[in-house]
């Protein structure tokens, strides 16, 4: 493994970790409030409800993977 | 202080605790069986390393727009807080393993015993120290910055570190061993509200989005969060048989 692969996994595994689909999620959910900013909606909304499904799914699935081992 | 500045130096002084105390665990490891001198010089370089990565990174930070900071700290420091919290209910409900102080000395002792010494300074004991002191300190230097960065704050964010380091190096001296007493999972538990609950407050607002209430909004949003992930760890382990078969979570009130 190169110096900058190893550097770029290293990255990767401190700031998004196990679960991929979480850091994914909050991006989506960003882009979400940021594109209902812009309309006369509410957008504060929209990041914790994001939080919420998106731990309760990371969970399910550890859960899941766990009972499996 | 304000609410959120407390919040900051709160999370900051917690994360770091945490750190130290894994940190102090590899440093008493090397230091007991092979070199004080030379861990302690290792510990001390990895220290100010991470002092100097916090000094260049925090002014480059805050002078970002303030928006374009929020989004992008505030999404970073969301998922890197989810990354804890989920750890946090997942050790809670049994799922994963605790983080047990006394079994990692007792490693890190056996591997230390096992390399061939030679007389005065120790390469060994100065490398595993810094190793194990830059590594644990990494993430509270990234807490440090972004969270300090969001409020402009941080001086007070590394002030909150370093009382944190001093109190585990303090205890850690008085009582020569691992701080395996330490309740490192409630700890952790309580970093990932916090970073999770600021994470969203702040991406929120640098996305575009009003608070109703502004900065009471973190009032809400705390508890809030607190109360669904404890209902997590419940419904987890009624849910979960080999949860509820595994060993309790000592030390950990979450």
């Amino acid at each position: 493994m190169s110096a900058v692969t190893a550097v770029g996994r290293g990255v990767w595994d401190f700031v998004v970790g196990d679960d991929w689909r979480v850091a994914l999620g909050v991006v989506f959910a960003l882009a979400a409030t940021a594109l209902i900013a812009t309309s006369t909606v509410a957008a504060w909304w929209v990041l914790p409800l994001a939080v919420v499904a998106l731990l309760a799914d990371s969970l399910r699935r550890a859960a899941r993977a766990g009972q499996r081992r | 202080m304000s609410g959120a500045e407390l919040g900051l130096a709160v999370s900051v002084f917690l994360a770091c605790t945490v750190e130290a105390v894994e940190a102090l665990t590899i440093v008493l490891a090397v230091g007991t069986t092979r070199s004080w001198s030379s861990a302690l010089a290792g510990a001390g370089a990895a220290a100010a390393l991470l002092a100097v990565l916090v000094a260049a990174l925090g002014p480059g930070l805050t002078s970002l727009p303030i928006n374009v900071l929020r989004v992008g700290v505030g999404g970073l420091l969301l998922v890197f807080g989810l990354q804890w919290l989920r750890k946090a209910i997942l050790r809670a409900a049994g799922l994963k393993a605790l983080h047990d102080e006394d079994a990692a000395f007792a490693q890190e002792t056996e591997a230390a015993r096992g390399v061939a010494r030679a007389a005065g300074f120790d390469p060994y004991s100065f490398t595993v120290a810094l190793k194990g002191v830059l590594l644990e300190g990494l993430e509270v230097a990234f807490i440090v910055l972004t969270f300090g960065a969001n409020q402009h704050r941080v001086g007070l964010a590394a002030l909150a570190a370093g009382l944190a380091i001093l109190l585990v190096a303090t205890a850690g001296i008085a009582i020569r061993a691992p701080l395996a007493r330490a309740p490192e999972n409630t700890m952790k538990f309580a970093v990932g509200i916090m970073l999770s609950s600021f994470g969203t407050f702040w991406g929120a607002e640098g996305a575009g989005a009003s608070w109703p209430g502004n900065d009471a909004a973190l009032l809400v949003i705390i508890p809030v969060l607190l109360a669904i992930s404890l209902a997590f760890v419940a419904l987890i382990r009624r849910a979960s048989p080999l949860a509820s078969s595994r060993a309790p979570v000592t030390g950990s009130g979450a």
